[in-house]
């Protein structure tokens, strides 16, 4: 319902395509229901949540730092993602890493990020793809700015970028809106609307009856998608990538997903939401909604998701062996990527950092208490 | 070759740097058609055009935050903060991703942009439109932070500045912007941005300044020589990273140093350039340090402000205390 007392209205429908129980929408195209897509995303999907599985198991057993699951959100991150060409660029939020991982991103280098290793962020592939962004919303005007300079030199690229309902409460959000509008940048804002910004509930952060409407004063288009329906996330963010890239300027849209999971593994959202909440919300969820459809189509076995667990259980333990095998940092790193060269005046500050190197990582042996 | 003032040297480093390099680009408020608000960009979008020269809505964090985007890509942005009273939204970009774009990324992503802003007071402006925000910048690892006092500073720091690969603070005094000429050629030739300069030398006191500061460091000095004492002027012109040694080597020939500038006295960078001839040249010294700086105030508006900004007869002061403590 928009708001008729104000003489408009600002009501969009809700893009689904696959229901919860995974019955595919008669609006859904033959494209829309390629099996053998679907059967990637269905991968991808289970591929992320096998990964947080494991990245939260490493971080309670003290091998990992904090760590902000994707659990839930699968769908948004690969439905995205698939619509995107490599060359495009990807400017995410800290919680895209099934985005990431679509486009070429190691779990190794994922771990090594969540580790406290700089070099997570330097990624081998897809290495336009800017790095996690924590300060929050600050990517949003970044990520128009990347846009500009693509259209600027007539790339035939866009750029894509996430931020959470919270973030989108937040100034840096509609300032990047606004100027992406003026500019008519090649950019596709995606708004995980997840219900929470860490304990504060979607209804706390915004009025506005959905958060796809904030495109309106940017004078954009805005949609709003079932976030956990990955063949409607693909579908829409498709469509918006092909307009931003024939020239047709930036889209908003805003997909519903809930955050199964705790913010971080530093949170307990115990403290804050009803656990039959989220109970109820199990049953929305983006993997067993795809899978209802594929086994429906006979697409998928019990088998072929037997298979499935063992790759992907394979590929993260090689994975975490990778990241618990980086080589060890030593005190240089910290200053030799501060300046493409570093200033004379730092030289020493180097030297003494070496002097006083840490012989292992958790300091003892230095004078750390 | 022409007398040009410091405005008319931004203007002209501007345009030499777009026309060198297609991947500079300018972006602020009131820049295009207007050539901003106090004509820095003056001609320049009627000659590179409005992509290369963006007329942006108001607002400074996203100003800096698509400066970033844009640099990352690859491009050269300048962006322009209109008062440095307005500088303050566009640090969280400035600390959080410019000055780190290069390190968190293990130098994959660069961020290759200045962000220009008029600063300090004596122009009788409005509220917000005097602050000295150097020391703020300074303190941020990966930024260079450069400030000029001269037409000829200006244009060379600048064109240095568009031409670095990392992010750089360039702060121009507002009250220099026309209070003097100097002859400009524009011959391309940048200056060096890990240095400071010696505009007087002299024997008996080292005096540090920079930006607005210099001219009445320049004439506290003539009339210091009329005394008989005859200080060495260095204009810092890059406070980050600060050439230290050049410092040095000045207190460790005279004995005695005078620190000059605009901004509230404490952690002002003059704390910094203390310090460290503390740290490293306390034997030579046969004075106290002393600073000659603004108070710990609020920056007046325009009926106090030079009561605020230090004035020739408070650095001459200052030298005397310097002489006479030993």
């Amino acid at each position: 319902m928009g708001n008729i007392e104000m003489g408009f209205d600002l009501h969009m429908d809700l893009v689904q395509l696959l229901s919860p129980s995974g019955e595919i929408s008669k609006a859904a195209s033959n494209s829309a229901r390629d099996i053998e897509r679907l059967v990637q995303f269905y991968r991808a999907m289970t591929r992320t949540r096998i990964f947080d599985n494991k990245a939260i198991s490493l971080q309670r057993t003290g091998q990992l730092g904090t760590f902000a699951s994707a659990l839930g959100q699968e769908a948004i991150g690969v439905g995205a993602a698939a619509a995107m060409e490599e060359r495009d660029v990807l400017v995410p939020s800290y919680r895209d890493h099934a985005a990431q991982f679509y486009r070429g991103m190691a779990m190794s280098e994922c771990l090594l990020y969540w580790g406290g290793d700089e070099r997570g962020s330097d990624f081998k592939n897809a290495r336009g793809d800017f790095p996690n962004c924590v300060p929050v919303a600050t990517q949003a005007p970044q990520a128009v700015g990347a846009a500009y300079a693509l259209m600027a030199r007539k790339e035939d690229r866009v750029v894509v970028t996430f931020i959470g309902d919270g973030g989108t409460s937040n100034g840096a959000f509609y300032e990047a809106l606004n100027m992406a509008g003026v500019w008519k940048t090649p950019v596709v804002f995606i708004i995980c609307n997840n219900g929470w910004a860490i304990s504060t509930p979607r209804e706390l952060e915004s009025a506005a009856e959905t958060l796809a409407q904030k495109a309106v004063a940017a004078g954009m288009e805005g949609r709003q998608v079932d976030g956990n329906d990955v063949i409607a996330v693909h579908e829409v963010v498709r469509r918006a990538i092909d307009k931003a890239r024939s020239g047709g300027g930036p889209t908003l849209i805003e997909a519903l997903t809930y955050r199964l999971g705790d913010h971080t593994t530093a949170d307990d959202a115990s403290r804050y939401r009803d656990p039959e909440i989220v109970r109820a919300q199990w049953t929305r969820e983006p993997i067993a909604r795809l899978r209802a459809y594929l086994v429906s189509e006979g697409a998928w076995s019990k088998e072929q998701e037997a298979e499935l667990h063992k790759a992907c259980a394979e590929e993260v333990d090689r994975e975490v062996a990778a990241y618990l095998h980086a080589s060890p940092l030593n005190s240089d790193a910290m200053f030799e990527h501060l300046y493409a060269k570093l200033p004379d005046t730092l030289q020493w500050q180097r030297e003494e950092a070496r002097r006083f190197a840490q012989r292992s990582a958790n300091g003892d042996g230095n004078g750390h208490v | 070759m022409s007398e040009i003032t410091l405005v008319e040297a931004v203007n002209l480093a501007l345009a030499r740097a777009m026309g060198e390099d297609k991947d500079v680009l300018l972006l602020g408020e009131d820049i295009g058609v207007n050539g901003g608000v106090f004509r820095a960009t003056n001609g320049l979008q009627a000659r590179f055009g409005r992509e290369r020269v963006i007329d942006t809505p108001l607002a400074e964090g996203g100003i800096a935050g698509v400066a970033v985007g844009m640099a990352a890509m690859g491009l050269k942005p300048v962006a322009e903060i209109q008062f440095s009273g307005f500088i303050y939204p566009a640090i969280d970009q400035i600390i959080n991703h410019a000055s780190r774009m290069r390190n968190r990324t293990r130098g994959r992503l660069t961020c290759p942009m200045v962000l220009r802003s008029p600063c300090g007071a004596g122009i009788h402006a409005p509220e917000h439109h005097s602050e000295s925000p150097e020391a703020m910048f300074a303190h941020m690892p990966g930024l260079r932070v450069v400030a000029p006092s001269s037409p000829a500073r200006a244009y060379g720091l600048l064109l240095a500045s568009v031409r670095d690969p990392d992010p750089v603070i360039f702060l121009e005094p507002t009250r220099l912007y026309r209070l003097f000429r100097q002859e400009v050629e524009d011959d391309g030739v940048e200056l060096p941005l890990d240095a400071c300069f010696i505009l007087r030398e002299g024997a008996d006191a080292t005096v540090v300044t920079w930006g607005a500061m210099v001219p009445e460091t320049l004439a506290a000095a003539e009339k210091l020589e009329e005394e008989g004492v005859m200080i060495e002027v260095i204009d810092v012109a890059t406070l980050k990273p600060l050439d230290v040694e050049t410092i040095l080597r000045s207190v460790e020939k005279t004995g005695r140093c005078v620190i000059v500038h605009e901004a509230p006295r404490t952690a002002g960078f003059g704390a910094e350039v203390a310090a460290e001839i503390a740290e490293r040249a306390l034997y030579s010294l046969l004075a106290p340090i002393k600073r000659v700086t603004g108070y710990d105030v609020v920056v007046p508006l325009a009926k106090l402000e030079k009561q605020y900004i230090p004035s020739v007869d408070r650095i001459v002061d200052g030298v005397r205390q310097v002489m006479e403590a030993s």
